[in-house]
């Protein structure tokens, strides 16, 4: 499998990352030699193999329900680049 | 004493709790050495202030008769580390400014245990990469030049290895008795390899994630880069522990690293996995690799034959986890919460542009491979693919380990290249952690102990790869090899002051 320019495109548009129209060639070059060197993989017969979800065998903890950390909402937002009134503040998103 | 940098950890620690000499003038000492050394470019940020007022608090406690292991050790922390008030953007343009408000669990244990901190090591961005060549901080140099035909110090610069270059450096320059790397294919033991020092990865859930900025959470590890085994058995006691906060650490007591350096390995069955013989593996690195089977095999341990049949494969597997993963773990880099922002049309606007301007070429390429892999469509053939031959490639190991104890191989397929070799490449690049993604992808303990210099004289690393959880005997095997290979070999000064 291999990526055009509009698939990169799609992606970088998923990824929340501008890419601009004369990256967009060199970008598929790149992406396109790492996929094709992990295309070795269909080699591989994983019938029937579970996939991995935890590499050391361990169970979840679980704790108690209950509140043991939080109420510090200066530092919370003490390294936004910008902030107002106690929050994280953003470009206007309702007209 | 007139060299106090040149001393190892242990030395260093007997020292202080002798009283000998005081953590006040180690840290002096270092601090010094640091400023001497700044062309190597391996902190990013000195933090000499508290550095004095740590190193006065740990004489304290020593007087006080409360001495541990680390107490009164000047380290180096890899920038990747949260560290309280202090520098810690895991040398990324994306967390501009960012001074976390906590302090991560392995640093505060290592406080906590009196450890003094020098600064914030350079590193590859967000630990991606295999040079130091990624920081937004500029690359790191190599200690270590290679020497020419007629036996002069080469003017070309090598890289450290990476992603814990800065931390490689510092050690390896002396200007740290030792430093945090972490790991999540290779990023400790192979700069160890490519600096003469011991990098130790531990097993996955032995160290506290908690604080340390993420890239690949199923694989990221912290360790520490040493001068020597023993050195890296005292800290990584101090390291490791459980840790509420971070629910893959595992809960089973820390045991005594230290003491399980006996000297004695007879009867220990060592694997040699026939997959490791790559072809154009240099031969210096063939011959070093039959010349530590050699060395165990004097000591009394019983070398064994293994195949671990899927090793090729795992590192194209590392390639679609990792960048799957750190898709996921960087989106939290917005513009919004702390760190840069460039401002946009619109939300959405702002987002891309703050992500083109913040993350470098090597992160922009993984966070799109991963995006893609992950996308609807290709997440079974990719993703999934990956993660049932990341099974496969575990299950070998569990089969070998039925026949041997620990595993020896090589570090890296080479020693330290030169600056600017590979940067263009980014699959050359890669291939560096042949050797050392496959135990990652198993979660298991992992070190690389210096061996021996190559015809150029640039030292090469030996890997020992251990049982889950098995740190104790991986440590007793590699002070062993370490004893034997007798690695005294130190890097010709070019930088500084060359009185």
């Amino acid at each position: 499998m291999s990526v055009d320019k509009e698939t990169v495109a799609k992606i970088a548009n998923l990824a929340r990352i501008e890419v601009s129209d004369n990256e967009l060639e060199s970008t598929m070059g790149e992406l396109n030699n790492i996929l094709d060197w992990v295309e070795q993989l269909s080699e591989v017969n994983t019938d029937g193999i579970e996939a991995m979800t935890s590499v050391v065998a361990a169970d979840l903890p679980l704790r108690e329900d209950k509140i043991t950390d939080g109420g510090y909402r200066e530092q919370v937002i003490k390294n936004a680049p910008l902030a107002e009134h106690g929050f994280f503040a953003v470009p206007k998103v309702i007209e | 004493m007139s060299d106090l940098t040149k001393l190892t950890l242990s030395t260093a620690r007997d020292a202080l709790h002798k009283k000998d000499i005081s953590a006040a003038e180690l840290t002096e000492a270092h601090l010094c050495a640091i400023d001497d050394a700044k062309e190597l470019n391996a902190y990013i940020e000195v933090t000499a202030d508290k550095a004095i007022v740590m190193a006065a608090d740990a004489d304290k406690m020593i007087n006080a008769g409360n001495a541990q292991g680390m107490t009164g050790i000047p380290i180096g922390i890899k920038d990747l580390y949260c560290t309280k008030g202090v520098h810690s953007q895991s040398s990324s343009h994306i967390l501009d400014g960012f001074k976390p408000e906590y302090e991560s669990t392995v640093t505060s244990n290592l406080w906590a245990d009196g450890a003094v901190m020098l600064g914030k090591t350079n590193q590859d961005e967000f630990a991606m990469g295999s040079s130091n060549e990624n920081s937004h901080y500029g690359p790191v140099k190599n200690p270590w030049r290679a020497d020419k035909e007629n036996g002069d110090l080469s003017n070309q610069n090598t890289v450290p290895g990476g992603s814990s270059g800065g931390s490689a450096s510092a050690v390896a320059a002396d200007t740290s008795i030792a430093a945090t790397g972490t790991d999540t294919g290779g990023s400790i033991r192979q700069p160890a390899s490519f600096t003469g020092l011991v990098g130790l990865k531990p097993t996955y859930g032995r160290c506290s994630r908690w604080g340390m900025i993420a890239f690949a959470s199923s694989l990221d590890q912290a360790g520490p880069l040493t001068k020597t085994v023993r050195d890296a058995a005292i800290m990584m006691e101090s390291m490791a522990g459980y840790d509420p906060k971070d629910s893959t650490s595992t809960n089973t007591p820390v045991p005594n690293y230290e003491a399980a350096l006996t000297g004695d390995i007879r009867g220990f069955k060592v694997g040699v996995p026939r997959e490791y013989r790559v072809d154009g593996m240099p031969s210096g690195i063939e011959t070093l690799w039959s010349q530590g089977i050699d060395w165990l095999k004097d000591a009394g341990a019983e070398i064994v034959d293994i195949s671990l049949p899927h090793t090729k494969y795992a590192l194209p597997t590392y390639y679609i986890v990792a960048p799957a993963e750190c898709s996921s773990n960087l989106a939290r880099y917005d513009g919004v919460k702390y760190g840069l922002r460039v401002n946009g049309d619109s939300l959405d606007d702002m987002y891309k542009k703050t992500r083109a301007a913040g993350f470098g070429d090597e992160v922009k390429r993984r966070i799109l491979i991963g995006t893609y892999v992950l996308s609807a469509g290709y997440y079974d053939a990719y993703y999934l693919k990956a993660q049932r031959v990341r099974t496969l490639i575990a299950n070998d190991f569990k089969l070998a380990y039925e026949k041997c104890d620990v595993i020896l191989t090589p570090t890296a397929p080479s020693a330290a290249f030169n600056l600017g070799e590979k940067v263009s490449d980014p699959l050359s690049m890669y291939l560096n952690d042949v050797f050392t993604v496959p135990a990652s992808l198993a979660g298991l303990p992992g070190i690389s102990v210096p061996a021996g210099l190559n015809s150029q004289g640039l030292p090469l690393g030996l890997q020992l790869i251990g049982q889950a959880f098995g740190e104790e005997q991986l440590l007793a095997v590699a002070d062993v090899l370490e004893s034997a290979a007798g690695f005294k070999a130190k890097p010709k000064k070019w930088w500084g002051d060359k009185s």
